[in-house]
This record gives C-alpha cells, sequence and structure tokens, in this order.
C-alpha cells in the first residue's frame, strides 16, 4: 500500500471509530435510561443486560479499528514511524489509551457501570482534534527522530490516559459522595463512595510511577541529546512539573487526616486539569515560546551578540 | 526566668512539628506548583532573554515590580528557593525520624495478635475436625509461601507480617528526592554552558575567549574547562525538495577534527542532531547552522579594509534568508559599513527578492552601505551583529537615488563617492555548537531512578498482618484469621479470601 492509501485508511477508521463509539454510547445510555427508575437491589431484565453487552462489544470493535486508524498514520509517514509525532496524533494515540486502559481494567475493577462515561468522552475528543487538529502525515523534524521519541511519548500517553480514567472515577467519587444514598439509577448502582476512592487511587498510583519515568527520566534524558540540556524550565517541561508536583500532593492528601476523601479528589482533578493544559493550552498559548511546541514553524532568537538558531525546533 | 526559655523552648518544637507533619508537606507541594506558574507564563532571563527584554519594554509599569519579586528569573528566586528549602527541611525533619523506626522496627517480631480476632473488620471463623496442631502447620505454611514472616506463640497463635519493604521504599523515595536536588545543584554551580558559531574550515579551541555567549556557574572555575580544540572539515545538509514538509531540511551532519588535548591525537565526529560528542564532562551539541558569505571590502584607497567571511543569521527559518552587518573599521579614508540580506536561493518573485529555499543553490547579497564612523574605538565591547550608525551616512547614487550593493558570488560592486568597492567571494555554511559541562547529570539520574524504584516499592508493595488463632471446642477445632491493610489501597478480603481457600482446600481432601 503506498503512503496516501495508508493515509486514506487511516482517515477512514477514524470515522468508522466515531461511529462505532456512538452506537456504543447509544446502547449504554439506552441501559442507563432502563436503569433508572430501577431500585439497586432489582434485578436487571434481560433485554437492559443485553444493551449493555451489547455496548461492551461495540466499544471493544471500537478500540480495534481505533488501532488501525493509529497504525494507518505510523505506515503513511515516510519513513514509517509511531503515530505521535503531532497534536493531532497524540490525541489519537491517548484517546486509544484511555480506551484501553478503561477495557483492561473494566472486569479487574468491576467499572462496568464506567463505560457510557470512557465512550461518550472519548467520543467528543476525537471528533474535537477531528474539526481542529487534523494535519497532513508529515516527517518528523529531526529532533524528534530519536529512539526516545517512543519511549517517553509512549509513556506519557499511557499516564495522560491513565490519569484521565483517574480523573473520571474521582469526579464520579465527588457525585456519589454528594448524593447520598440514592437507591436507583446510575448514581444508586456506582459502587460506594470508599470503593470509588479506593479504585480511583490505584489507578492514580499506577500513572504516577509511569508518568515519573516519562517526565523525569526519560524526557531529561531526550532533551540532554536534543537540545544540550537535561532541564531547562521550558513552559512545558514547568508545567509536566506541576502535574507532577499536584500528584505527589493526591499522593499526600490520601494519607493526611482532614484531606482524605473529597480534597484528595479534588486534588486529583487539578492534577489532570494540569495534565491537559499542559497538552492543549502550551501548545496554543505558548508555542512558539515552548521548544516542545508540535507547531512546525521555527523561532529564530537572536539575543545579545548571540545567535541561537535551532536546528528543529518542536517536538512534545 | 525558666518560665520564657520553656515557652521557647516549646514554641521550636511546635513549629518543628508543624513543619514536618503531612499537612505541611501537602501545603508546600501545592505552593510549590503554584509557585511554578509564573515561571512559564512570564518570559524568563535565562530562558529566552530576547523575549523577556522585549515583555520589558512592553510593561514598563509592571516590569518594576516584577523585577522585585524576581518574576524573570523565578527557579532562582528568594521565594521560589523558600519554598522549596522549607519542603526539604520538612523532608528531612520528616524521614530522619521515620527512618530511626524503620531501622529498629526491621528485626521486630509481627505484633501480637489481638485478643479478639473477629472483631477486627476483614476476619473469619470456621470449624473443622482436623487437630490444631495440624491447623497451625499448614497455616504456617501457607503463609510462609505467600511470603509472610511469622511467630507461633506457645497459644497457638500464628502472627504475621509482610510488605515492610513498602516504608522502605517510600524512605527511599523521599531520600532521591534529596539526590535529585544535590545533582540539579551540582550541575547549576559547577557547570557552564556556552554557544559558539564557527564556519567550514574553522576552528575553536575552549577557552572563555572564544566564546560567542558563555553561562558559568556561580563557583565554576576556568581551570575546570577540558582543553579541547575541534575544527570544522565540512557541514552536510539534506533538503527536502518535495512533499509536505518541502523546503524542511533534515540530517544534519558538522564534520569534526578535534583534539582532546593540545598535543593530543587527532580524532574525528560526526555531530549530529541527537549525535552530541563527549569530551570528558564536556558535551559538544550541534544547534543551528546559517551562511556565512566571504565578503571582501576595498576602501577609497583601494586597499584592502577587510576580507573574509561574514556570519548572517537567519531571519526566517523557512527560506534562511538572513541578515548581516559587515564593518570595515580600517578602511580610510573614511570606514565602510555594510548592512542586508543575503538570500541563499534567490528569486525574484513579482519584482520582490526572496528565498525559495534555505539550500544556497543562487545565494545573492542584497545590502545598503554607509561610510564615517563606526565608533568601534571607543573600546566599548560592540556586537558584530549590529553597525552603530549614529555617525555613518548611508551611500545614494549620484542623483540622491537609492544605492544598494546587489552581488551574485565572484561579482564586485564600486560604492559611489569612489569610498570603494565590495566583492561576493564566495559562501560557506557555518554551525552553531552548544558547548556544556554538567557536572552532577549521573548523580541526577541515579537520584530519579531510585526514586522511581522506591516509587514502586511504596505504592505496590501491600504491607499486610495476618492473625491465625484456633481453639479446641468439643471435637472440632474452631480456626479464626483476621487480616489488616496497612497501606489504605488494599484489598484485604481477597487476600484472606484467599488464605482461607487454601487453609480449607486441603482440609476438604482430607475429609473425602
Ligand atoms: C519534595 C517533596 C516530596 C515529594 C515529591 C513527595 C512525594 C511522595 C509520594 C509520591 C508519595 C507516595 C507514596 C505512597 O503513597 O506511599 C509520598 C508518600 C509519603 N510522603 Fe512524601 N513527598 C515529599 C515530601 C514529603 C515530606 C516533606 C514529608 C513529611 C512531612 C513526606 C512524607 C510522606 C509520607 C509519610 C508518605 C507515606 C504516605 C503513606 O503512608 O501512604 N513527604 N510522598
Amino acid at each position: 500500500m503506498s503512503n496516501t492509501q495508508w493515509e486514506s485508511l487511516s482517515v477512514q477508521a477514524v470515522a468508522v471509530v466515531a461511529v462505532v463509539y456512538f452506537l456504543a454510547l447509544l446502547a449504554h445510555l439506552i441501559e442507563w435510561a432502563a436503569l433508572r427508575k430501577l431500585p439497586n437491589d432489582a434485578p436487571i431484565d434481560a433485554r437492559t443486560r443485553t444493551f449493555g453487552r451489547f455496548g461492551f462489544l461495540l466499544t471493544v470493535i471500537g478500540a480495534c479499528v481505533h488501532l488501525v486508524g493509529l497504525v494507518g498514520r505510523g505506515m503513511a509517514a515516510d519513513p514509517n514511524r509511531v503515530p505521535w509525532g503531532n497534536m493531532y496524533e497524540f490525541v489519537l494515540s491517548g484517546t486509544f489509551m484511555v480506551v484501553l486502559i478503561f477495557l483492561l481494567l473494566r472486569s479487574k475493577f468491576h467499572l462496568q457501570w464506567l463505560a457510557p462515561v470512557v465512550v461518550g468522552f472519548v467520543l467528543v475528543i476525537l471528533m474535537v482534534s477531528q474539526l481542529t487538529l487534523y494535519e497532513e502525515v508529515v516527517p518528523l523534524t529531526e529532533a524528534l527522530s530519536s529512539p526516545w521519541l517512543v519511549i517517553h511519548v509512549v509513556s506519557a500517553v499511557i499516564a495522560t490516559g491513565a490519569f484521565t480514567i483517574g480523573a473520571m472515577l474521582s469526579v464520579l467519587y465527588l457525585v456519589k459522595a454528594r448524593s447520598g444514598d440514592r437507591t436507583t439509577g446510575f448514581i444508586g448502582r456506582m459502587p460506594a463512595p470508599e470503593v470509588l476512592d479506593r479504585v480511583a487511587y490505584r489507578v492514580h498510583a499506577f500513572a504516577f510511577p509511569v508518568w515519573t519515568f516519562a517526565v523525569l527520566i526519560t524526557g531529561p534524558i531526550w532533551a540532554h541529546y536534543a537540545w544540550s540540556r537535561y532541564w531547562g524550565w521550558d513552559a512545558k517541561e514547568v508545567w509536566a512539573f506541576i502535574t507532577w508536583v499536584v500528584y505527589a500532593a493526591y499522593l499526600h492528601a490520601r494519607a493526611t487526616a482532614g484531606w482524605k476523601g473529597r480534597n484528595a479528589a479534588i486534588v486529583a482533578l487539578v492534577g489532570v486539569a494540569t495534565l491537559w493544559f499542559n497538552f492543549i493550552g502550551i501548545n496554543y498559548f505558548f508555542g512558539g515560546s515552548s521548544q516542545h511546541s508540535y507547531a512546525a514553524p521555527a523561532v529564530v532568537s537572536v539575543s545579545g551578540d548571540s545567535a541561537a538558531v535551532p536546528l528543529s525546533p518542536g517536538t512534545r | 526566668m525558666a518560665a520564657p526559655d520553656l515557652n521557647i523552648r516549646e514554641l521550636l518544637r511546635w513549629t518543628w512539628r508543624q513543619l514536618t507533619s503531612m499537612r505541611t508537606a501537602l501545603i508546600l507541594l501545592l505552593m510549590l506548583a503554584l509557585g511554578a506558574i509564573p515561571g512559564s507564563v512570564i518570559p524568563q532571563d535565562d530562558i529566552d532573554a530576547f523575549k523577556a527584554s522585549q515583555w520589558r519594554d512592553q510593561h514598563p509599569k509592571l516590569t518594576p515590580i516584577y523585577e522585585k519579586l524576581g518574576l524573570f528569573s523565578v527557579f532562582d528566586s528568594v521565594w521560589f528557593a523558600a519554598i522549596y528549602l522549607l519542603l526539604v527541611l520538612s523532608l528531612v525533619g520528616c524521614i530522619l525520624p521515620r527512618t530511626l523506626v524503620y531501622w529498629r522496627g526491621l528485626r521486630a517480631a509481627p505484633p501480637k495478635a489481638p485478643r479478639n480476632l473477629t472483631r477486627l473488620p476483614d476476619s473469619t471463623s470456621y470449624a473443622t475436625g482436623e487437630s490444631a496442631d495440624d491447623v497451625l502447620a499448614r497455616a504456617q505454611q501457607v503463609l510462609k509461601k505467600r511470603r509472610y514472616r511469622l511467630v507461633t506463640d506457645e497459644s497457638g497463635v500464628i502472627s504475621a507480617e509482610r510488605g515492610k519493604l513498602r516504608e522502605a521504599g517510600n524512605l527511599l523515595f523521599h531520600i532521591s528526592v534529596l539526590v535529585v536536588l544535590a545533582g540539579f545543584a551540582m550541575g547549576s554551580l559547577f557547570g557552564y554552558k556556552g554557544g559558539v558559531i564557527v564556519w567550514q574550515d574553522g576552528g575553536f579551541s575552549n577557552n572563555l575567549t572564544q566564546y560567542d555567549d558563555f553561562v558559568p556557574g556561580s563557583l565554576m572555575q576556568a581551570e575546570d574547562m577540558e582543553p579541547f580544540s575541534f575544527q570544522l572539515e565540512d557541514f552536510d545538509i539534506n533538503w527536502l525538495l518535495k512533499g509536505p514538509r518541502k523546503g524542511m531540511a533534515q540530517k544534519f551532519v558538522a564534520h569534526l577534527k578535534y583534539q582532546e588535548t593540545p598535543d593530543g591525537e587527532e580524532k574525528e565526529y560526526d555531530l549530529r542532531v541527537n549525535h552530541p560528542l563527549s569530551i570528558g564532562d564536556t558535551d559538544l551539541f550541534l544547534i543551528g547552522h546559517g551562511y556565512a558569505p566571504s565578503i571582501t571590502i576595498r576602501d577609497g584607497n583601494g586597499d584592502i579594509a577587510r576580507s573574509g567571511p561574514v556570519i548572517f543569521l537567519p531571519e526566517d527559518q523557512a527560506t534562511f534568508r538572513s541578515f548581516g552587518v559587515v564593518n570595515a573599521p580600517d578602511a580610510r579614508p573614511k570606514q565602510i559599513g555594510l548592512e542586508g540580506l543575503l538570500y541563499p536561493t534567490y528569486a525574484n518573485v513579482d519584482g520582490n527578492p526572496v528565498s525559495v529555499l534555505g539550500d544556497d543553490r543562487n545565494p545573492r547579497l542584497s545590502m545598503l552601505a554607509y561610510v564615517g564612523n563606526l565608533g568601534m574605538d571607543s573600546g566599548d565591547p560592540q556586537s558584530i551583529y549590529t553597525m552603530d550608525k549614529s555617525r555613518m551616512t548611508q551611500l545614494t547614487k549620484k542623483d540622491g537615488s537609492m544605492f544598494r550593493v546587489d552581488l551574485f558570488p565572484g561579482e564586485t560592486k564600486k560604492l559611489p563617492n569612489g569610498a570603494g568597492s565590495v566583492t561576493f567571494d564566495g559562501i560557506r555554511p557555518w554551525v552553531r555548537i552548544q558547548i556544556s559541562k554538567t557536572p552532577g547529570t549521573k548523580v541526577a539520574l541515579t537520584g530519579v531512578i531510585l526514586g522511581l524504584v522506591g516509587l514502586l516499592g511504596s505504592l505496590f508493595i501491600k504491607p499486610r498482618r495476618v492473625w491465625v488463632r484456633t481453639r479446641r471446642e468439643d471435637d472440632e477445632t474452631l480456626v479464626e484469621i483476621a487480616a489488616l491493610d496497612r497501606s489504605g489501597g488494599g484489598e484485604v478480603e481477597t487476600e484472606l479470601a484467599e488464605i482461607v481457600a487454601l487453609l480449607r482446600a486441603s482440609d476438604a481432601r482430607e475429609e473425602t
């Protein structure tokens, strides 16, 4: 297959993914609508359960097509490469990771009820990125062509996916904790607040070391080779550090009397806000000034009597 | 007199307790995160000095306030240092006592069973026909296999514990934070970084005078600079002529010859992006490139006033249209200066001169000429990239219309009024090389890796205690088992259920 064929395969796959996720969302919404008035302990009828299973199946199919879309992006590039060289590709990979992590954790932590939230979130993000971030497949700039790109970004994507799932759990924890003892519907059937808190913690506890690996180990190593310094307080680095510190605070909060539960969950949400701001905000508001911006145009900065002409800025 | 003394001591003790409390650590962490934000929003002097000075020009009112608050170099500011030093203090105050406690407790036996096991939230009991000794023996086996340390007391109670390493991991992680800070500090105190532009066939030897810009660490000594030297033999670059990134360059290679010491052996290295050259503790990186046209200026007397390459700085990364200044202070009777543009691949598009590619396929110079006094005798250091035009006059044609020196390589242009002439001899590439020495890098790297290991231990090792008690009742043995999770994250019910299943599985086998 030629590069353009791969590229159009990827585009078509992403379109199919959106439709499949939409149907999955629909199935889950029908399932939950049927449960709306049903008391928690009442048995669920077969039809409703079928919708749930149908939603799950569609999500799995969606994830497979999603993977095809990703592989297509990588194969369309010349030379072939990992499909996370710009913001659009990062979103495509990140959303895939969210779905994948959800599917992997689903039975271990009994997360079936989280399905509509995950699918809905991914669907919206995918559509927005298709509309605003889509870019043609282009070769990587020189600084990006490094094995560290693979290691660094894949760990960042995994951590981002996991933190995102963790944030969903923390939000639902807050909702559930506020709702008291509702005995019907979606909220009523969610696990108890303590369970939600614990599962959220375990997801964050997985994501945190991965994030540490991504931004405090592989990031600096790569930065050393690519930009001649391992840590330079560049905008992106500052925010990666902020994210890291906030999640460290979350882990402390969970062990501190008076901060457990509600406040810890809020700290986790602050963490996810900094995480996503780092990805979106820094590229848009600080694009030119961050060496990490995905934006292609290069910066030529002449400071004093020295000329700094980066060979190829632009990486995450 | 004793009372106030005591109060001070109490106050100190209270302060210390507050400082080393978890809540303080938490708040300091959040403050650290908050404090870092201005460092990304406001241009920082040591990251982008040019932008910082631009910002200062645009905000004359805010600038003095920001200067006072150190907002142009947040990460060196007093208040940012205050936050992290407090955090370090809190960390040490937290870690030291915990390390002592951990050390003392390391050899201690698992704690005694609570009086009533079935009162614990995770507990269960069952009756069996086996003898108490059999049950206990098997319980010991099962627990040992699950890597519990255990003691059995005379009354037939097993106390088992595992996962003590969790705390060790936690301590290791927190100590690593200090190691990383130490490594980071070494780099910024004893290291240096500088940049130099070297044109093809040009060379560099590592001493202060040869740098274009140089930032020493505050405790760095000139003797710490490794005495290497290098020469740029050649520079390769590959311009993409088609595809979606047409005009982008790739595969930059600077072919260097270098010597680690003045009389060392001469070696070769292909310096590429992502592939720095390491000489001792110093690393050389390829970070930029551009063009240096060779320009000869003859003065009004017909003598050569200057000759050789001049570094032009790219203004536009896509086409490499570059800006440069050529000063000829030796020109007589009047000094001569040129200022203008280089188009590496010149084309005339709708009457406008442009460069259509970054490659030097059709280079053309287009400069304005000045004569007068360049003001270079005052002794003030002057940038070679600018011209002081305050005492220079721009040359115009006889009729007063605009005069420009437009040249292709090999061409010469006479200046008006017999002021001299300019020759464009040729063009060669230059590269910008960043040279930095960062001691402590390995310390910091070791620190983060140890930190990650400690973190994994502290997050995933599950500290548990299990107790098993047997009691003889009629002709049955009543077995009570309880488990306790000490991390706040683990599901201990499953652990308990598994242990009970193992105990009873063999139980069932014997009964059949
Ligand atoms: C540089 C600042 C610090 C960072 C980045 C940091 C990070 C962390 C992280 C990531 C954890 C999670 C491990 C776990 O959940 O078991 C943790 C746990 C812990 N930290 Fe820190 N910490 C810092 C400072 C402090 C300070 C100043 C104290 C003492 C007041 C402290 C006391 C603790 C304790 C006691 C735990 C264990 C919590 C538990 O029992 O689960 N930390 N820290």
